[in-house]
């Protein structure tokens, strides 16, 4: 298994060999050497990887394999866990992000984050939209909170839906829109990194279409990382696929490379079904 | 034979139930006989008097209502604020698992003590003699344990799922707490808060250690005011010769029988409202 920079080398190898290949974006995240700790026990071992801007890279895995909890460590959502540790760097535009200075609110205004359940708050579709934008303080008038939230719930492609009644409450929104209602919240703050935990893994096809066409679409304004356990949603959103198994990283490299022609043998074994 | 076991079992928990049930309606229906006739607006309007006829409950009820929406004021924040550091700062500190045994050690505590306590500490030390303000706090120490119990379980029912959504988008701790899980927590802690304020209007013992026995034939009108309470003026009442006193009791408790019943209405129907305010 080779964790630490094989997978870069081969994924900068093929980016520039491949015409087809997507462009080689500057590097938006990049871990060193990631130690994780639950406790005693060692959730990540060692995880390296740069991820490029305005493109998807998806972690897949089997269930446990720590994919989660790397996505996690990505903007110190593990934090708010307790006994938990972290050794190794996480570098945001080049400055760690472990570093102990760094504002951690600040940070996850940066790198905002959807959940794999979809989790709004027991207020309206507006006010769901509005709270990050009013605990930032990023709207000075109620005219410019309005055209924010609006904005926002554009982007995620849920506002026709939900237009005559932002003042409903969210709780009464079909699952798939409570997600897309999610990441309009999450983009409402306007972050340059989406975090996306399993976002399309408790809905149906239909829905999970709908968002899997928005990461689409959101891709050329954000850096998109999505967890997913689904290896065909992986092929259709994703620029970059990561695969991870046991807490380590076995390889990553260009999307289309690692389903069709792997460098590892484990990376084969899953992507085909044949374990995990 | 598994049936009949079960069934067996339906019966006695029943029949238990039909006991506790019998003997509190009997009790009422006790009370009623004595006392209903006497119920009128002349009694709740009227102070207490020498003569029975004339004797009224207005003080007293005053008295309680003065008493027990000041204990409220005093207890919520405190409690709450308690719970709050308990709960969401100090969960694995020394210091917050040696406050949580004292809260469970307070909420034991026989009553009486939380009168000698205030009357030593509010009532003498800090010279607030005889008045609302001194039975208020007495009483919302004695609340204090329940609301901070109560509040913590509410607190506790919030999912993680709401507090992670408040901190992914920039939230800091305090906005997580004051903007996401007071308001979720909030027809929880109401309830504890109403229940804790259902047993302090019912306390007799600590209040009659501050000195709210002596005979007071006025309304409180501020804090600093001598007041009595309806359990005092009830067990006032009882304890006199005359039997026209004996109904002006019973009547009395059903004045405080009626204000238990409105306050718990209160809680369930404020608990819904703010539920609702949440779901639909």
């Amino acid at each position: 298994m080779n964790s630490a920079s094989p997978p870069l080398t081969s994924l900068s190898r093929v980016a520039s060999r491949t015409a087809a290949a997507p462009p080689d974006t500057p590097v938006k995240i990049e871990a060193d050497r990631l130690n994780f700790y639950y406790g005693p026990k060692r959730a990540l071992d060692g995880i390296s990887i740069r991820i490029r801007t305005n493109l998807v890279t998806a972690f897949i895995g089997p269930s446990g394999c720590g994919k989660s909890t790397f996505l996690r460590t990505l903007n110190r959502m593990n934090d708010i866990i307790p006994a938990t540790r972290v050794e190794g760097t996480v570098l945001l535009d080049g400055k760690d992000v472990y570093d102990p200075h760094v504002d951690v609110v600040a940070l996850r205004r940066r790198v905002g984050m959807v959940f794999q359940k979809s989790n709004p708050f027991p207020k309206s579709i507006f006010e769901n939209v509005a709270y990050g934008l009013r605990i930032n303080g990023m709207a000075r008038t109620r005219a410019e909170l309005n055209d924010r939230v609006e904005e926002s719930l554009r982007q995620a492609a849920i506002f026709e839906e939900v237009k005559d009644r932002l003042n409903d409450s969210a709780l009464a929104l079909s699952g798939g829109q409570q997600q897309r209602l999610c990441i309009a919240r999450a983009l409402a703050i306007r972050p340059e990194v989406l975090l996306m935990d399993e976002p399309a893994s408790a809905l149906d096809p239909i829905a999970t279409q709908r968002i899997e066409e928005l990461i689409y679409d959101l891709k050329k304004t954000y850096t998109i990382v999505i967890v997913t356990h689904n290896m065909q949603q992986a092929a259709r959103v994703s620029d970059h696929t990561a695969f991870f198994w046991l807490g380590r990283l076995v390889e990553y490299d260009r999307t289309d490379r690692i389903f069709t022609a792997p460098a590892e043998k484990l990376t084969e074994d899953y992507v085909t079904g044949r374990c995990g | 034979m598994k049936h009949r076991a079960d069934l067996a079992f339906r019966v006695l928990a029943m029949a238990t139930l039909v006991v506790a049930l019998v003997t509190l309606g009997a009790l009422i229906i006790d009370v009623m006989a004595d006392g209903a006739h006497r119920l009128s607006w002349q009694f709740l309007t009227s102070l207490a008097s020498r003569r029975p006829e004339d004797a009224g409950i207005y003080h007293a009820l005053a008295g309680s209502i003065w008493v027990i929406v000041l204990t409220g004021l005093l207890a919520l924040p405190l409690g709450v604020a308690s719970a709050i550091y308990l709960e969401e700062y100090g969960t694995a500190s020394r210091l917050a698992r040696f406050i949580e045994i004292n809260i469970s050690n307070l909420a034991a505590v026989p009553s009486i003590i939380y009168g000698l306590l205030g009357l030593g500490l509010f009532v003498r030390t800090m010279n607030m003699g005889r008045s609302v303000l001194a039975g208020a706090c007495t009483l919302a120490l004695l609340a204090l344990p329940v609301v901070i119990l109560s509040t913590r379980e509410a607190l506790r029912t919030v999912p993680k799922s709401i507090r992670e959504a408040s901190y992914a988008l920039g939230a800091t701790k305090w906005q997580t707490i004051w903007y996401q899980v007071l308001p979720m927590a909030f027809p929880g802690i109401l309830t504890g808060l109403i229940l804790s304020l259902s047993r302090a209007i019912g306390e007799t013992a600590p209040l009659i250690t501050i000195g709210a026995l002596t005979y007071i034939p006025f309304a409180p009108d501020s804090v600093w005011s001598p007041f009595t309470v309806l359990p005092i003026q009830i067990f006032n009442w009882v304890s006199r010769p005359q039997a026209a006193f004996k109904e002006n009791a019973a009547a009395g408790i059903l004045v405080l029988m009626g204000l238990l019943l409105a306050m718990n209405a209160a809680a369930v129907f404020l608990r819904d409202r703010f539920q609702r305010q949440g779901r639909s």
